[in-house]
């Protein structure tokens, strides 16, 4: 049941980047040229995925628990910190060379060859960053990781 | 019709996306980050979950059939700048907890003060590389 929700909204988000045109990293790129033939599309991307889905926070946060879970998953309340922003910083960088973020290049690299080849080394830059993470804590050096889901066994100390 | 294209579509699909992420929140409780998702697959520090499997597969076998039907251009980068930008991408949302999708659409619609922070700053670092490229050293695209 579970697999199935998550090929269902799996497929629902691809659907949303494919009519958004999300997966044409020209576009993307419109918008980030704030100087040019500006692109706003991206952003009404956003502010309608954001219409179709803050509403129901609230009114969920109200009503207890998931429908087939025990509770809901809590992203971390930690502070902002360095490695956040130095994270979505490198990510931003990333994202303006090529014009494709996580989702758009994983839909696009099933039939583009330069979508598969920035898919393949994203997947490398995340293994990348699990082993320096890795090896710094056996280094004793003190790198606390706040986990985005609430269920996975905390990692390290917590504040 | 380019009201059509840079106006209604993209309403439209940012609303299939955030009802994505509505129907996710709603049975499992969990977030639609897509970099944190497969984040989880590949690493082994974690045991990959059923869901996040599913949600890879609906994900790329929808682009997959869809994007057999119609030509939706790829990306005219060198293969030197397509590794570094995979590698930046993947360093960094992990590094930094989410992307466009877990920060952007999720975070954002929870008012998370860290995800407003993230997304500023990777608009803002995205912005400057594009600018810079196109404007100040003119390579890429006009």
């Amino acid at each position: 049941m579970k697999f199935l929700i998550g090929l269902f909204t799996g497929g629902l988000f691809g659907l949303g980047l494919v009519v958004s045109d999300m997966v044409n990293p020209a576009r993307v790129l419109g918008f980030l040229d704030v100087f040019g033939n500006w692109d706003p599309s991206l952003a009404f991307v956003m502010l309608g995925a954001i219409a179709a889905h803050a509403p129901f926070i609230f009114g969920l946060r109200r009503r207890g628990k998931p429908l087939l879970a025990t509770q809901f998953s809590r992203p971390p309340r930690a502070p902002v910190d360095s490695r956040l922003v130095l994270g979505a910083a490198l990510f931003g960088v990333g994202w303006g060379i090529a014009g494709y973020c996580p989702g758009p290049a994983l839909v696009a690299s099933t039939r583009s060859g330069s979508a598969g080849i920035l898919a393949l080394s994203m997947l490398v830059g995340m293994w990348l960053h699990d082993w320096l993470v890795e090896r710094a804590t056996s280094n004793g050096l003190r790198m606390r990781k706040p986990t985005q889901v609430a269920h996975a066994p905390a990692q390290g100390v917590h504040e | 019709m380019a009201h059509l294209t840079t106006f209604v579509a993209p309403l439209l699909g940012g609303a299939l996306i955030g009802t994505s992420a509505t129907v996710l929140l709603v049975t499992l409780g969990r977030v639609a980050g897509v970099s944190g998702i497969v984040g989880n697959l590949i690493t082994l520090r974690r045991a990959a979950e059923s869901w996040q499997l599913g949600f890879v597969i609906g994900l790329m076998f929808v682009g997959w059939a869809l994007l057999g039907r119609m030509h939706v251009p790829g990306s005219a980068a060198a293969p030197a700048a397509l590794v570094a930008a995979g590698l930046l991408v993947g360093f960094g949302t992990r590094l930094g907890n989410g992307c466009t999708s877990g920060h952007g659409v999720c975070g954002l619609s929870r008012l998370s003060p860290r995800s407003l922070v993230a997304t500023g700053t990777f608009m803002l670092t995205a912005m400057v590389v594009v600018v810079l490229a196109r404007h100040v050293f003119a390579v890429g695209a006009p």
